[in-house]
């Protein structure tokens, strides 16, 4: 798994809430370019633990501003780093 | 950007709500008439929405136990338990409270958001982990907030779902406090609890039960979920509120834990903020009493949740699926969820609105909570409105077209 691999994968869960015809980037900024409330937004970090078999704690979620620091976010968690 | 400039999405969303005519969350109580009445917009309405499960609110006996505190221990501590001290009657409700429950400590907050804010934000420190319900109270994701253990949320009344996340953090070595509800104030549902305690101890983790709104509801005795499901003995630790089946405000915090009056110095909403009025604490007190004398009140509010709930699931309309003191009517259109509420409002009925993000999967909610000391004539004129303002609204189909569609 390599941070492209886990990118797409999230582009993919996020395609449902993707505004206009934008696709979505590493500097996609969850809250502003993409149509999610607050309490979506936990709710697709409940799914991205699944979906990778890793934690992502509440806490981090405030630091975690666009779709590339969710990636990395993510990755960094799976390797260990 | 202004100071209030980002609030421009709420002031939207509110705004919008209260196109319906009134402001569900600016109600104006005119007047109280008892436990189950009160006067609004100048007419009697009776209350479904107030939480005051057992009706205690103008019992003649916690009322005089108020007044006697009152006229001997003066208006108010003016201060907090570790500076003005713990007055007597304090030390008197948390031995009431730990005799309840069957446990051996018991502290008191001044309300029930201040008991979750401190146990939760305290229990669990640096390295720890805090995992909580997603649909858990403000109350419980402040506290997330406030503390700083590392925090996990889980699905919703789901110890799967629960066991998954535990099993991912099998090798960290902080603290595990899982939390979860008695009772969900939104949609009247209650924990799996049985199942949750199988997955606590499966990982080593400790159970906080919030029992808020179960607490003088469920169980033979009035002690709440944990009574009804018969894990009292497996629960570490109790929060609740004084403002609901006591009819008060207040908070508290049980447990066995040998070490737990260390949390009088070390529980941050507990240190700085003034204690509870004595005549607050004395008609808890009272509360309690009478609950532990007369838990035939449970009966008759259990009667009154059946007379409720199946006259509205009678009439169509969609319900949450445990059946409990809260029953929340499931509306999709938040919009025409406020125009419901001011129909009922209108009608002599008040309900609580409630809107997401506060109510799960974005549904807005016509939430009625149940009190023993309503009469069955008020509960069915509270049937027959709802009725009334869902077929006016087409929430619910006419009942004639109802049958012919079943038939």
């Amino acid at each position: 798994m390599t941070r492209d691999t886990v990118f797409t994968e999230i582009a993919r869960l996020l395609e449902r809430f993707r505004a206009g015809d934008k696709a979505v980037s590493f500097d996609t900024v969850i809250a502003e370019d993409l149509t999610m409330d607050s309490l979506q937004v936990m709710d697709l970090m409940m799914e991205l633990e699944d979906r990778f078999d890793v934690s992502i704690p509440l806490n981090l979620v405030p630091e975690i501003a666009t779709v590339g620091q969710l990636a990395d976010t993510i990755y960094a968690s799976k390797v260990g780093a | 950007m202004g100071l209030f400039d980002r609030f421009k999405t709420i002031r939207e969303v509110h705004g919008a709500v209260t196109a319906c005519g009134a402001d569900p969350f600016g109600v104006k109580m005119e007047k109280i008439v008892s436990s189950t009445e009160a006067m609004v917009e100048g007419r009697k309405t009776i209350l479904c929405g107030s939480n005051n499960y057992l009706g205690l609110t103008f019992d003649a006996d916690c009322i005089a136990a108020a007044q006697n505190a009152l006229a001997e221990f003066g208006t108010g501590t003016t201060g907090s338990r570790i500076a003005n001290g713990s007055y007597s009657c304090h030390k008197a409700l948390e031995v009431d409270l730990a005799d309840f429950y069957g446990k051996k400590h018991c502290m008191v907050f001044t309300t029930g958001y201040q008991a979750n804010l401190g146990a939760i934000s305290t229990l669990v420190g640096p390295g720890d982990y805090l995992i909580i319900d997603a649909d858990s109270h403000a109350s419980i994701y402040d506290a997330a907030r406030l503390g700083h253990a590392t925090v996990i949320r889980f699905r919703h009344n789901d110890p799967a779902d629960l066991d998954k996340r535990l099993q991912r953090l099998a090798n960290e070595p902080g603290n595990k406090l899982v939390v979860v509800e008695g009772i969900y104030s939104m949609l009247g549902d209650h924990a799996p609890l049985k199942e949750f305690v199988e997955v606590k101890k499966k990982h080593g983790a400790y159970l906080l039960v919030d029992e808020a709104h179960s607490m003088g509801v469920m169980g033979k005795t009035g002690r709440g979920l944990l009574e009804q499901e018969g894990v009292d003995a497996d629960v570490d630790f109790i929060t609740g509120t004084f403002s609901k089946s006591m009819g008060a405000i207040g908070g508290f915090l049980i447990s066995d834990h040998p070490d737990f009056e260390i949390l009088r110095v070390s529980c941050r909403p507990y240190m700085f903020t003034a204690s509870m009025p004595p005549s607050i604490v004395a008609s808890v007190r009272q509360s309690l009493a009478h609950l532990r004398k007369h838990p035939e009140l449970m009966t008759k509010l259990w009667r009154n949740v059946d007379t409720l709930y199946h006259g509205l699931e009678a009439a169509g309309f969609k319900l949450g699926r445990q059946k409990g003191p809260v029953v929340a009517i499931h509306i999709n259109d938040p919009a025409l969820a406020a125009r419901a509420w001011h129909g009922l409002l209108q009608n002599g009925v008040y309900v609580n609105l409630a809107l997401p993000p506060a109510t799960p999967s974005g549904t807005a909610l016509l939430r009625c909570s149940i009190c023993a000391a309503h009469s069955t004539e008020q509960l069915r004129r509270v049937i027959n409105v709802v009725t009334k303002v869902g077929l006016e609204l087409g929430l619910i189909a006419d009942p004639s077209v109802r049958i012919a569609a079943a038939e």
